[in-house]
């Protein structure tokens, strides 16, 4: 009975949050003019009308949850990282590297090379605002911006220098890309007439790994630990510096396997803006998903679901894609909002109670 | 606005009800101050006193039940109308900024001293001027907070809360943070306040409320067991009241013991956050088996030794020989490892985890062990099973292991704090204030449980400001003055006058 009026509570609330969230946004629609129901019902409808634009909506899903779940890791153990879309770009860059080195190794061996490489890739670029966060308590959201600018930049360079694709200086265009990656670190398609491809099997691996992680090892302890309670970790006997320092690794890995994931699954070759903001959507996604695996592959799929629909809303609704972006920062507000009444026990236990009464006499009747 | 500046003649609280989560906090209470009159609320941790408390202050609104001042029903949304009603409480933490005097620290609330671009502190100094001879609170206006021992903050609140137009007081626990001679001084002032206004105060100390109070109620789990008037009931006989037993806290009577050296410090210094030498060339020895207690005004040093002897200090200078091993400047990690156990000041921040659950934090120090968790997977049913039986063992009083071990009252936090290190069967304990804060009940717990341990053999120091309870308790005590120990005492030479002058920085030749 508590358990059920629990998940009731927490998923009535959770709604009511999209539903405000929905209100907010269609005030705004209703400003600028546009058919506000219409523009809603293409976001939400429109995008699980067929198998290709559903297919759509889960492999943008895949790079959210993948950068989601590292982020969670890292801000259960008490550090922020803001840092995954650089994280992310360095991952492609080392898958990239990885698969412009060694065209001819066969698909077993290069493609898990290459998803190691990425997730090296970003583990470093984690790994320097957790040693700085740790040995010099210098702050993480400093820390990991910075180093944000450092790997567009360093991307950018590696498109139109040492990685660009030789056809584009021979024919003269010049797009910043690298050449077409070999077949060898393709993943495979899952479903025929989609780009749905086996990253997902991935992502939810490591969905149930870092569930694993955090609530069934001791390692994941301390990490809880120390982000919960500092002190109270040191007291403990928990090296609460090592915890913050393997988390942005992990973080950082999880952003950039997710950068390699995205290579090898859909584009198949280094281009420009990949990351897409997926590093800044992960964040909204793993605080929307609760923090908590079980929460953020649902909450990756809403997100998805918003990123394609926004481009259909330009298509068929005459509103900006821009618009959602509006929306999606309605969105974090009124998370923001929620997840301090979710955290009110006072205001649950009343909710609870009027419940029980009305519950009791609806069976009296 | 003006505010209302009549007297507070009567202030009734009628059937009042508040449920939290799982709990039934205030049950139905009932009860009546008249003018000039001083009610003691006495009862256990987690007895719903705070509660109620809250609800006077508005900071919770009550299920049921209502207040009345002066015979008209109020109604308090938030704690401004009950200020505004006249309502003041002096909490247990004092809420002053630090680094500002007195006079700016009740400015800060003294709203009617404000303009949009000027603040009178003049109008604000004349306020505290007649407030302090109204009363015969003598503050100085111009010291800066930090300056102040913690009896003269606790007179700064009072000041603040009585300019601020309270015309009624609330005290929660008023002298828990003093020394014996300023308890009473405070309750000498308290008296003669009484009048101009009335008083609730909220206290564990018996002493105090044979003192200072002329009705008594007794909560006990959120219900009102007891109302009656102070003078026809003896400490004794509240106590019983109060937990629903007799209640006798254990005296250590066993024989001397001569255990080898435990723990032998050797001209330790350490500094504080401030920088300074806050342990400045201290020595102290305990053995195996026997208790010192340590006594001393708090911010002598004690925080900073417990912390240096742990490893969650850098140490300056000085050893600490841990069974003639030296862990000076060794992480928390290997402390535990050898074998310390640590009962630490900060309960709620240090000794836990507030948000994790209960089981979580008994294997705080031990998530890595092989008893906890095999190949890093945590065993789960084992988890379970030894947070079952510490529970029970150590009579926590929660719905279940999984609660949030923030959300327990502070007893039973103690209780979680020391039911791991006990369990984790220490070679040492070192416990800072063990009971600050706790019922008798939850006390006596503690303190025979320290007796048990003694018995088998292991060496505790106790830092304490409490002189009962180290004289109940230790074999022998050492006193320790601006971050040295000034005297040690043997238990049976001792008395709170000799341990009284020494924690003053006298030092006593003929009582050393």
């Amino acid at each position: 009975m508590t358990k059920q009026f629990k998940i009731l509570y927490r998923t009535v609330l959770i709604l009511l949050a999209v539903a405000a969230a929905m209100l907010a946004g269609a005030l705004i629609l209703w400003t600028i003019g546009a058919d506000v129901t219409k523009t809603y019902s293409v976001i939400i409808f429109e995008p699980l009308k067929n198998k290709i634009q559903i297919g759509e909506v889960i492999i943008r899903a895949i790079p959210l949850t993948v950068i989601a779940l590292g982020i969670s890791v890292a801000y259960r153990s008490g550090i922020i990282n803001i840092g995954a879309e650089g994280q992310m770009a360095m991952g492609i860059i080392a898958a990239t590297a990885v698969a412009l080195a060694f065209p001819g190794l066969p698909k077993a061996v290069l493609l898990p090379l290459a998803l190691t490489a990425g997730a090296i890739g970003g583990a470093a670029w984690g790994f320097i605002p957790g040693l700085l966060k740790a040995k010099l308590h210098v702050s993480e959201l400093l820390s990991t911006v910075m180093l944000n600018y450092i790997a567009a930049q360093f991307y950018t360079f590696c498109l139109r220098g040492p990685m660009l694709d030789p056809a584009e200086i021979t024919m003269g265009s010049g797009t910043p890309q690298s050449m077409r990656l070999t077949k060898a670190i393709w993943l495979d398609r899952l479903v025929p007439g989609t780009r749905i491809h086996t990253g997902v099997y991935i992502a939810l691996f490591l969905a149930f790994t870092v569930w694993l992680l955090l609530w069934r090892t001791s390692w994941g302890y301390r990490m809880r630990a120390a982000g919960a309670g500092e002190r109270a970790a040191r007291y403990g006997g928990i090296g609460v510096a090592g915890c913050l320092v393997a988390a942005m690794v992990i973080s950082g890995a999880f952003a950039g396997l997710a950068g390699a994931v995205e290579v090898a699954g859909v584009h198949r070759r280094a281009i420009e803006g990949i990351t897409g903001g997926y590093g800044f959507s992960g964040i909204v996604v793993a605080l929307f998903g609760g923090l908590h695996p079980a929460g953020i592959i649902p909450a990756s799929f809403f997100f998805g679901l918003l990123i394609v629909g926004a481009d259909m809303t330009q298509r068929m609704a005459g509103v900006p894609a821009n618009m959602v972006l509006v929306l999606q920062g309605i969105i974090i507000l009124v998370i923001v909002a929620t997840r301090m009444v979710l955290a009110n026990p006072y205001l649950e236990d009343r909710v609870r109670r009027r419940y029980c009464r009305l519950t009791d006499r609806g069976r009296e009747e | 606005m003006e505010p209302n500046t009549g007297k507070i003649t009567s202030l009734r609280v009628e059937h009042i009800t508040k449920r939290f989560p799982g709990v039934l906090a205030c049950s139905d209470i009932s009860l009546s101050v008249g003018e000039g009159e001083v009610l003691a609320l006495v009862g256990e941790n987690g007895a719903g006193k705070t509660t109620l408390m809250n609800i006077l202050m508005g900071l919770y609104r009550p299920d049921e039940g209502r207040i009345l001042i002066n015979g008209e029903e109020t109604v308090f949304r938030s704690p401004g109308d009950a200020f505004a009603a006249g309502l003041g409480m002096v909490h247990q933490q004092y809420m002053l900024v630090a680094n500002m005097t007195v006079l700016e620290n009740i400015a800060l609330g003294y709203t009617r001293a404000w303009s949009p671009l000027a603040l009178d502190l003049d109008m604000v100094r004349a306020r505290i001027d007649e407030i302090s001879r109204k009363y015969g609170l003598a503050v100085d206006p111009d010291a800066y907070v930090w300056q102040l021992s913690v009896g003269e903050q606790q007179r700064v609140e009072l000041v603040k809360t009585l300019c601020l137009g309270a015309r009624f007081l609330i005290l929660d626990e008023p002298t828990s943070a003093l020394t014996p001679q300023e308890t009473d001084e405070l309750i000498l002032l308290l008296r003669k306040m009484t009048r101009e206004l009335s008083i609730i105060f909220i206290s564990h100390k018996l002493q105090e409320v044979k003192n200072l109070s002329d009705k008594v109620v007794i909560l006990r789990r959120g219900e009102v067991v007891f109302e009656g008037s102070t003078a026809d009931h003896s400490s004794d006989d509240i106590a019983a009241l109060m937990t629903g037993r007799e209640i006798h806290l254990p005296r250590n009577e066993a024989p001397e013991c001569e255990g080898k050296p435990a723990l032998d410090i050797r001209g330790l210094k350490v500094r504080s956050d401030r920088g300074f030498l806050a342990v400045d060339g201290l020595d102290l020895s305990v053995c195996a088996g026997e208790i010192v207690g340590l006594a001393g005004v708090s911010g002598n040093g004690q925080r900073e030794l417990a912390e240096a002897i742990n490893g969650l200090r850098e140490v300056e200078e000085g050893e600490i020989l841990f069974f003639g091993r030296n862990i000076a400047d060794h992480s928390p990690r290997d402390v535990i490892d050898a074998g310390m156990g640590y009962i630490p000041e900060e309960r709620n921040t240090e000794g836990i985890v507030p948000s994790f659950s209960m089981k979580e934090n008994f294997i705080l120090k031990d998530a890595g062990s092989p008893r906890f968790s095999a190949r890093s997977f945590l065993k789960l049913e084992e988890i379970d099973r030894n947070a079952d039986r510490l529970r029970t063992e150590f009579d926590i009083r929660s719905p279940d292991t999984d609660a949030a071990a923030g959300s327990l009252s502070g007893g039973n936090i103690q209780k979680v704090i020391l039911a791991r290190e006990i369990s984790r069967m220490p070679r040492f304990l070192v416990a800072v204030y063990p009971t600050r804060g706790l019922d008798m009940g939850a006390a006596e717990f503690i303190h025979r449980r320290l007796l048990e341990k003694r018995m088998e053999g292991i060496g505790i120091l106790l830092i304490s400001e409490e002189l009962e309870e180290i004289l109940d308790l230790s074999d022998r005590i050492a006193v320790i003055f601006k971050g040295r120990i000034i005297g040690t005492l043997d238990r049976r030479t001792a008395d709170s006058r000799k341990i009284g002058i020494l924690m003053a920085g006298v030092r006593n030749d003929e009582a050393v």
